[in-house]
């Protein structure tokens, strides 16, 4: 078993247990943003770390593997910050703790009164 | 709107901006094909080419002046601080999902940034995402609008400083 075998491996099993948290996250928070909160960061760094995985596993692949590494720290953000946008939008159900804090309330009631 | 914009820049500055998106094209297709064999080099030369040549008026982001030592030392600066916040929010989410009593106080806060370009405030927006628990709502000219999972502060000054101060500082450096 040479090192880039164990380091795949190892790789590989950071990566599953970042995903499952990621999952885990999902279900336990209260509402959607919480969940897109839990969902981005453990997703992004889980499948980052499964796919490098692969590429130790597989050294002819390493440059594939960057290139789409690359692709998902720049394409799953923007789809989470898509994702909240919207359901904020839509009026979503927002969970807080104390006293509500949204700042992001004035933008939508001035987009009402405009129309 | 965009055409204006677009016939106001000089030569120069496409030209600059044609050949920084066909030195990157081509690096991404140097990294799929994994050959130097000529025959696969000359048909990306001239497949890059064509490409950065119909996309001028949409890849915007940079010109040949990205290239600068000082920016690249920069670049990789932003990839390290990156990497360690990507791997500390990780850790925080693992931490808030695994506590029984689930630690969360969200909020959204709002605070104002000093970059202008567009594509600058757009990769402030996903690193804010990939850090600790903060996700980016969205972005009204130079306000953003913060998700914050552990609200401390509703001061747009402190938000910024507790959320965005260590990658505003190093991509005013590269943009």
């Amino acid at each position: 078993m040479s090192i880039l075998e164990i380091l795949g491996g190892i790789s590989l099993v950071i990566g599953s247990i970042f995903l499952f948290l990621g999952s885990l996250g999902i279900y336990r928070m209260p509402d959607v943003f919480n969940r897109l909160q839990a969902g981005t960061k453990a997703s992004t760094l889980g499948a980052m770390a499964t796919i490098l995985g692969v590429g130790l596993l597989a050294p002819g692949w390493i440059l594939k593997i960057i290139i789409i590494i690359l692709f998902i720290g720049y394409s799953n953000p923007i789809s989470s910050h898509a994702l909240a946008r919207a359901m904020h939008k839509r009026k979503a159900f927002m969970y807080f703790k104390g006293e509500e804090i949204d700042a992001y309330k004035e933008i939508e009631e001035k987009d009402n009164t405009e129309k | 709107m965009k055409s204006d914009y677009f016939k106001k820049l000089s030569f120069g500055t496409k030209m600059s901006r044609f050949f920084m998106n066909w030195i990157f094209l081509m690096m991404v297709w140097l990294g799929f094909t994994n050959s130097f064999a000529p025959q696969e080099l000359l048909v990306g030369v001239f497949l890059t080419a064509l490409i950065s040549f119909l996309g001028i008026r949409l890849f915007t982001c940079c010109d040949l002046s990205l290239l600068h030592p000082v920016r690249l030392f920069n670049i990789l600066k932003f990839i390290v601080v990156f990497l360690i916040a990507l791997i500390k929010s990780n850790l925080d989410v693992a931490r808030r999902v695994l506590s029984p009593s689930l630690p969360i106080n969200p909020g959204i806060v709002k605070f104002k940034t000093k970059l202008t370009k567009n594509f600058a405030k757009m990769v402030l927006a996903n690193s804010i995402t990939l850090t600790p628990g903060t996700l980016t709502i969205d972005i009204v000219d130079d306000t953003f609008y913060i998700h914050w999972i552990d609200t401390l502060t509703t001061n747009p000054e402190e938000a910024f400083k507790e959320i965005a101060e260590q990658f505003e500082e190093i991509l005013l450096k590269i943009f």
